[in-house]
């Protein structure tokens, strides 16, 4: 108890650091006063990072709860006016660290909207992009899963949720050579094509992942202890997910189907064949099971991208053939563990000065973007993630704005959490499944 | 034979006053935005201007039309902009509140889901330097619209729409730390995402990125906002 405070206006206050509740539990039993404010977080381990929660306490009941974010504020944003458009691939794959895939393509998405290309973008790379998007669905359904049991007291889910996460990050360190931050996807298409043998590797994940998804469910769909500490807790229905314009799984599981793939469709989701999971619950077990439906959705969708990868898109470009617009190289992973592509590399150096120049010209100083704004929006695995996008006609964007679907859904949370236990705030915070790399940015 | 001598005289009432174009201020001048050395590159007499402000005239096309014409409050409009298929509604920053209690109520409009709201910092428009951009859905209609107000750097007020869409709360907090931009009515206009005792609003374009030089192998690399720009 060393940091100076003024009691009469905080009140006795009480610190905790570490592991010496006894001083607390003495303290609250001399006190006369039935509050208790109580500091959760910002580095506590159900709070997915650095969230606080500031709870009142009346007993074990919540009276008043308030998040304090900002603990993982990045600068991404302000970052970004300083780079070229192609680079802040590479800073907003770090926003949302269990969904970069979403968070690059929405941002693409603005950029290409700004040029006018989105008509333009070659069809394997949109199928690349959704086949992409839904493993990493699936990923990072996966983590909040996996979490969300261990939080409650079950340390098996969690075990089982990161081992199968596992199969996916090998499939994305295989076609994008990194297991997060990927920037894989960028304004025009995407980096590089897929390397040899990646479909059948994702072949035979389609064939494992059932199974897993299975155990999970095994698991969790009637485990007692977990239906009992889900069901009926952290209720938000209808008008509040509108009102405070929470979205994605949280807004499926109060009955709206509402998903942008399906509503508003974008790289060819109007394409595919999957359904729209929705439960009726409006509670921390609805969140749960809509989630799980969306992993199996997300199979689907993988199966039917992958038949036109490796049937009749094969073979086609994956990045826009414009040479004012298009990265010039496609790099592959040399014998010497550098990337290089020794076609590109004749052509630029032996037989085209053309293509000499704009390899030079939009590597070191990027191609240029009419002015103007634009949004664009997709369908994360959190809710709707959009880009607000603003260029001057430059080579770097002149402000870039993420609608961060974990902002918007913790804003929520005290009315989720505010007149239940203290217990269930923690199946709340699980429910809305905040990444606060998102959050801050 | 008409020689310059006999053409006939046109009187000066005659020849019809043309006012001289306007031409949009200079963005920027040379290449590289370098000025302490000569010019080498060719460059230098490059000449980049703003682009101008667009105001899209009627038909806006596509759901366009029907969206202005349920909103009824062209008085509060100061001009309606498509643009890339989206549509912007520039709205008179006093009337906001109640231009979006009429976007989220009427039956025909019917913006149900706000996505909260985005600050830009436009230093060069004098007078109207701090943008809030809100940026709305309806859900009912699968519609999608922007608002956009404005306001002086030197008043940074807009009136705060919580009242209307509650999720606006951490949005407008967000966009007060970055900006400076206050929102009137606000319950609780605090920092959000920077310290509260902390200085400036980082997002503004006067605001600068901070860094230092990287020194690697005798050459020294400068921070990010030291670089040469091209833009």
């Amino acid at each position: 108890m060393s940091t100076a405070y003024d009691e009469a206006t905080e009140g006795k206050v009480y610190s905790v650091n570490g592991a010496d509740w006894d001083q607390v539990v003495a303290g609250v039993r001399e006190t006369e006063e039935e509050r208790l404010v109580v500091n959760m977080g910002p580095q506590h381990p159900s709070t997915h990072g650095v969230l606080r929660l500031v709870l009142t306490l009346d007993g074990e009941t919540v009276t008043e709860a308030r998040g304090v974010i900002g603990y993982l504020h990045t600068g991404i944003e302000k970052n970004m006016e300083f780079r070229t458009w192609t680079q802040g691939t590479t800073f907003v794959t770090r926003m949302d660290y269990l969904s970069p895939i979403f968070n690059e393509t929405a941002y693409s998405m603005g950029v290409e909207k700004l040029l006018g290309i989105t008509d333009r973008i070659p069809e394997r790379a949109q199928a690349i992009r959704v086949m992409m998007m839904e493993l990493n669905r699936i990923s990072s359904h996966l983590v909040a899963m996996g979490t969300f049991g261990m939080e409650l007291g079950a340390t098996t889910p969690f075990l089982f949720g990161y081992r199968d996460r596992e199969l996916i990050m090998d499939l994305f360190e295989y076609i994008t050579g990194l297991r997060m931050n990927h920037a894989y996807v960028r304004p025009g298409g995407v980096s590089v094509d897929l390397p040899a043998g990646a479909v059948d590797k994702v072949g035979e994940f389609l064939k494992e992942m059932p199974k897993r998804i299975k155990d999970i469910r095994k698991l969790l769909d009637a485990n007692p202890v977990y239906v009992r500490r889900t069901k009926d807790v952290a209720y938000l229905d209808l008008t509040g997910c509108m009102a405070l314009g929470v979205t994605g799984p949280i807004l499926r599981a109060a009955g709206l189907p509402w998903d942008l793939r399906k509503s508003q469709p974008y790289c060819g989701y109007e394409t595919y064949e999957f359904d729209v999971a929705t439960e009726r619950g409006c509670d921390v077990y609805s969140r749960y099971l809509v989630r799980m439906k969306e992993m199996e959705e997300s199979l689907k969708i993988i199966e039917q991208a992958l038949d036109r990868i490796a049937g009749p898109l094969k073979g086609d470009p994956v990045m826009i053939e414009d040479k004012k617009i298009g990265w010039p190289a496609q790099l592959a992973l040399g014998p010497d563990g550098f990337g290089n592509s020794p076609d590109h590399i004749a052509h630029i150096m032996g037989t085209s000065m053309e293509a000499l120049i704009h390899h030079f010209k939009l590597v070191t100083e990027g191609f240029r973007v009419p002015a103007g704004q634009a949004y664009a929006s997709i369908e994360s695995p959190k809710g709707e993630l959009g880009a607000h996008v603003v260029s001057d006609g430059g080579t770097r964007p002149f402000r870039v704005h993420f609608r961060e679907p974990s902002f918007c859904n913790l804003q929520a949370f005290p009315a989720m959490a505010e007149g239940g236990q203290v217990a269930d705030v923690i199946a709340a915070v699980a429910s809305i499944d905040p990444v606060m790399g998102g959050v801050d940015r | 034979m008409t020689s310059p001598d006999n053409l006939p005289e046109v009187p000066d009432a005659q020849v019809p006053e043309v006012p001289a174009a306007q031409e949009p201020p200079i963005a920027r001048q040379g290449m590289f935005g370098a000025t302490d050395s000569g010019d080498t590159s060719g460059y230098g007499g490059l000449v980049v201007r703003r682009p101008p402000q667009i105001s899209t005239p009627r038909p806006y096309g596509s759901y366009f039309d029907e969206v202005v014409d349920a909103l009824a409050l062209d008085d509060a409009i100061e001009r309606v902009v498509v643009d890339r298929g989206e549509l912007t509604l520039h709205v008179k920053r006093e009337r906001l509140v109640e231009v979006s209690q009429k976007m989220r109520d009427d039956p025909a409009l019917r913006f149900e889901l706000s996505l909260g709201v985005s600050g830009v910092h436009y230093p060069h428009l004098t007078g109207e330097e701090l943008h809030a951009v809100y940026h709305l859905c309806s859900i009912t209609h699968n519609r999608r619209v922007r608002l956009e107000v404005s306001c002086p750097d030197a008043d940074p007020h807009i009136p705060s729409t919580v009242g209307v869409y509650p999720g606006h709360d951490w949005h407008e907090r967000e966009t007060y730390d970055f900006f400076g931009i206050i929102f009137d009515g606000h319950p609780a206009l605090t920092r959000i995402m920077m310290p509260d005792d902390w200085e400036g609003h980082p997002q503004r374009k006067d605001y600068p990125l901070g860094g230092i030089p990287v020194e690697y192998r005798g050459a020294t690399i400068p921070s990010p906002d030291h670089r040469r720009s091209y833009s």
